[in-house]
């Protein structure tokens, strides 16, 4: 579990990004934080692995407050993924997947095996192991993205808007392969978008942000539609929010047998 | 102007070089000499204070005039007021200011290389858990290794060139085929001088884009499959299978 308490991000130039947050994050679940450009989202992903340090406030990772642990250490153990990607464009397909478990002191052979396993799971070729990413396509780049992110089996995993920069039908087939895999793996994700509608089809939990940093309103996808916390969050959901709903409860329905399927597996 | 070519003499008389085949040859390891040692000292010192300025850039500009300066001095005065120090007829008084230009050449080239490094790419190594050193080392040195070659590959061939003017103080190298032949009013060895000094600038030209390519087999992986991913664009992809 991760949690937020009184946690405010001021940068040195005045701005506040995250005002007075407290946010409990479940294990094992993905939490959506949504919201529009500049409410804060990016701050309190990056406040968790301390690549953005909190000026007040605690977080805690399991209990143990993330400003205790050395950065590095803390950041091996928590997959990241952003929105390009961010391969490293002189590494081969297979150690870009490696770079943690390498870093870790891991056995070659069996890292490189284990990428080679993971790139399947994400629904790469494996083919393209000894390829560089420039020659992948945008949604194949993000899939490596994610292999890598999961390299080392880390408990969490942080996403920046991970699925933004590809077309909506890779989209969609990324998202629907996400939940597939997490449906196996579990893992404790937050997951940023600006998408409300990726926010309501992926998260157990959304939460919605405002300018200034602060929650609007924390609680369940069908808990947000039924009921907007106040007129922000009103009209961020938009006016088709009937359309949402209805579509919402039929994927909640369908995931039943989706669920069964993977657990075959 | 005294006629280099008389009548009936021969461009190029190949019996002299037949019977100085053992000089040019030590001429010419002086040359490669000469030229290189500047080149791996400028590297040397270009690395640290490329990164330097690339760390904090405030310090860039000045640092950026100082060589830009360095680079517009005139070789043949810059070994003119070395000679007291160093000495007439020494190679480190050539040497000297080749490391110079090298730096000069090298700084930029290694400030350009890092900022070549794309953002994304900077901060998803920090949130993986690079430490500022190993990121430095494995990740944006490798990322500004094409930029920092091809200024490499300028200093080699200006300082092949700018070793021949060491002649003028006798410190050798090729640049002694041309004094000599100038001295006896005799082509031969000005012409064996020239093509050598082209022949070597290429060579050396060739051996560090080998060295390049060799070194960074990602950067043409990518040039290659550009007009492949922009058809990808064009049409999106669908599902991998
Ligand atoms: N390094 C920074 N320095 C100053 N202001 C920043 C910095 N990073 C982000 N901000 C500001 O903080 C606010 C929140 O940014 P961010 O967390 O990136 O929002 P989001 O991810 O929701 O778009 C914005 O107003 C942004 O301009
Ligand atoms: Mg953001």
């Amino acid at each position: 579990m991760i949690s937020f308490t009184g946690v405010t991000k001021r940068y040195p130039d005045g701005t506040v990004a995250v005002d007075h947050l407290d946010l409990e994050i479940a294990a094992g679940r993905i939490t959506v934080l949504v919201g529009p450009s500049g409410c804060g989202k990016t701050t309190t992903l990056r406040m968790i692995n301390r690549m953005v340090e909190a000026t007040e406030g605690t977080i805690t990772v399991d209990g143990r407050n993330v400003a205790d642990i050395d950065p590095p250490t803390l950041r091996r153990g928590i997959g990241y993924v952003i929105q390009q990607a961010g391969l490293f464009p002189h590494r081969t397909i297979v150690d870009n997947i490696a770079t943690v478990p390498d870093l870790l002191g891991q056995d070659k052979k069996r890292s490189r095996r284990t990428a080679r396993e993971l790139m399947a799971r994400v629904g790469l070729d494996p083919a393209l192991a000894t390829r560089y990413p420039a020659q992948l396509s945008g949604g194949q780049q993000q899939r490596v993205g994610v292999a890598r992110a999961l390299a080392a089996d880390p408990p969490i995993l942080l996403m920046d808007e991970p699925f933004s920069a590809v077309d909506p039908i890779v989209r969609a087939s990324l998202q629907d392969e996400f939940l597939r895999l997490q449906d196996e793996l579990e893992k404790t994700i937050v997951f940023v978008t600006h998408d409300i509608d990726e926010a309501v089809k992926l998260g157990h939990r959304i939460a919605v942000f405002q300018v200034g940093g602060t929650l609007a309103q924390y609680s369940t996808p069908d808990e947000l539609l039924a009921a907007p916390a106040n007129d922000f969050v009103r009209d961020f959901l938009g006016g088709d929010k009937g359309i949402r709903r209805l579509r919402f409860t039929q994927e909640l329905d369908a995931e039943p047998g989706a669920g069964t399927e993977a657990a075959d597996r | 102007m005294i006629p280099l070519v008389t009548e009936g003499e021969p461009l190029v008389r190949w019996d002299w070089i037949g019977r100085n085949l053992g000089e040019i040859g030590s001429l010419l390891a002086d040359h490669v000499l000469m030229s290189v040692v500047p080149i791996l000292v400028g590297l040397a010192a270009a690395l640290p204070i490329g990164l330097a300025c690339a760390r904090w850039r405030r310090i860039y500009p000045p640092v950026l005039g100082v060589t830009n300066a360095l680079y517009a001095l005139p070789a043949i005065a810059v070994f003119i007021m070395l000679i007291p120090f160093t000495g007439i007829g020494s190679r480190t008084t050539v040497m000297i200011p080749l490391a110079l230009y090298t730096l000069s050449v090298l700084v930029p080239s290694v400030v350009d290389g890092l900022a070549a490094v794309p953002d994304h790419v900077r901060q998803s190594a920090v949130a993986i858990g690079f430490g500022p050193v190993r990121r430095l080392v494995r990740v944006e040195l490798p990322i500004a290794v094409p930029v920092v070659m091809a200024g490499l590959r300028v200093a080699t061939v200006s300082n092949i060139s700018l070793v021949s003017v060491g002649a003028l103080i006798g410190v050798g190298g090729l640049g002694d085929l041309f004094t000599d032949g100038f001295n006896r009013d005799f082509p031969t060895p000005i012409v064996v001088g020239i093509v050598l000094t082209i022949a070597l600038a290429l060579v050396a030209d060739g051996l560090l884009l080998a060295l390049q390519r060799l070194l960074t087999p990602w950067a043409r992986a990518g040039a290659r499959d550009a007009r492949a991913s922009r058809a990808r664009l064009a049409s999106p992809e669908r599902t991998a299978p």
